[in-house]
């Protein structure tokens, strides 16, 4: 008999800004519900070691969607005449209607890179709705490091380049395996979605502006950031922790952007930590 | 760098992702040039400049401090990645950046052979 991950997925319909999205649902545990959001240009698969932990899912119901576009949510009807073009907007609707449709009273949310950038903004505008933030590789903003406009054009391959490009992010001291996997991601990536995503991420959610909106005391905020991590770099995160009183903020040694999906053994060493406060909130 | 084409062509892996590669392209280490022509992933021919009018899709440049620590064993933050050191101004690329950006992974693998040979892996 094969041994089964405890991680279990379904599909659900959801209107999200008037778009009818059939999203992708993974969840493993009980306890203290954790919204996953994974990184621009990738899936949910990023958090599959989180969900085998027991030392995680024995205290929390970890969930990871697939944003519309990502992994196993489709695009929405019609997709093929519009440039995907993710927005703040569509971004906070769409983790708040995964969480509506499961009923999550006042989960912790966790996000990495982009979803590092949209946790920030949910601590800002809806602190009643979640009782913890926990933003990975996050800041206020970033400086860009390479032209967009290189990842959706047809003289070079899309997933090939992004990978390639992401691939410095990773840490040198990361398992080759677990490297690989979180570089297949960013290789399956569809066409347009992670510059789609990266509109988001550069353009439409700099947070400099409503920093001010966070209070830590409604909605206590954690930032873990990867020593390696030269898009989000530790300075980006210990910069915007500075302009958040009540702020938890760390660097991660030997880890880069994709802390959960790189080298899991060394994330848990510092998200244990982290969730063990989240857990006696 | 006089070891590069060993390194590259003794990597059949390496070879066969650049196997659509053929062009000459320049590395800059300091002031020094160095033409690397490139066929069909093999490295076929280095010559170490300047050499007068000699033409080259694309360049990539940095100061030798910067090289050395990207090629270190285990290298540090900032000098682990071509875009690391290009985001500090440690580095810089110019030219035709299509066949550059066509075959990164190829391009960011053939920066990092001298690498291996700092790790004893090699020669």
């Amino acid at each position: 008999m094969a041994e089964f991950e405890p991680v279990t997925g379904r599909y659900c319909t959801l209107d999200i800004e008037g778009r009818r999205c059939r999203i992708y649902i993974e969840e493993a545990g009980s306890g203290v519900p954790l919204l996953c959001l994974h990184t621009a240009g990738a899936d949910s698969r990023q958090f599959r070691h989180l969900m085998t932990d027991p030392a995680v899912i024995d205290r929390f119901r970890v969930i990871a969607f697939d944003m519309p576009f990502h992994g196993k949510s489709n695009p929405w009807a019609g997709f093929q005449d519009e440039e995907y073009r993710l927005t703040t907007g569509f971004y906070t609707a769409a983790v708040l209607a995964v969480a509506d449709a499961l009923e999550l009273e006042r989960p912790a949310v966790m996000g990495c890179s982009m979803g590092g950038r949209l946790v920030l903004h949910l601590a800002g505008s809806h602190p009643e709705r979640f009782r913890a933030v926990i933003g990975l590789e996050a800041a206020d903003h970033q400086q860009p490091w390479y032209d967009t406009e290189w990842l959706h054009r047809p003289d070079v391959h899309g997933g090939e380049v992004a990978a390639a490009l992401v691939s410095g992010l990773v840490a040198p001291q990361s398992p080759d395996e677990f490297r690989w996997e979180t570089l297949w991601a960013y290789q399956c990536s569809g066409p347009g979605v992670f510059k789609g995503d990266l509109h988001f991420y550069r353009r439409d959610s700099d947070f400099r502006d409503r920093i001010h909106m966070i209070d830590t005391t409604r909605c206590p905020v954690f930032l873990l950031t990867g020593e390696y991590d030269f898009s989000c770099t530790p300075t980006d995160t210990l910069r915007t922790a500075k302009d958040i009183p009540g702020v938890e903020a760390e660097v991660m040694e030997e880890l880069g952007h994709f802390p959960m999906s790189e080298n899991p053994a060394r994330f848990r060493t510092y998200i244990l930590p982290v969730l063990d406060k989240v857990a006696r909130l | 760098m006089e070891h590069l084409a060993d390194v590259v062509n003794g990597d059949g892996g390496l070879v066969h992702r650049g196997r659509h590669v053929d062009l000459e392209w320049l590395w800059q280490v300091d002031a020094v040039p160095y033409h690397v022509r490139i066929q069909h992933g093999l490295v076929v021919e280095l010559v170490r400049g300047p050499v007068l009018m000699r033409s080259h899709r694309f360049a990539v440049r940095g100061p030798a401090d910067s090289w050395e620590r990207f090629w270190a064993p285990m290298p540090r933050p900032g000098f682990h990645d071509l875009f690391a050191m290009m985001k500090t101004g440690r580095a810089s690329i110019d030219g035709d950046l299509q066949p550059l950006m066509a075959n990164l992974r190829y391009f960011k693998e053939v920066l990092a052979a001298p690498r291996r040979l700092a790790d004893g892996h090699h020669g």
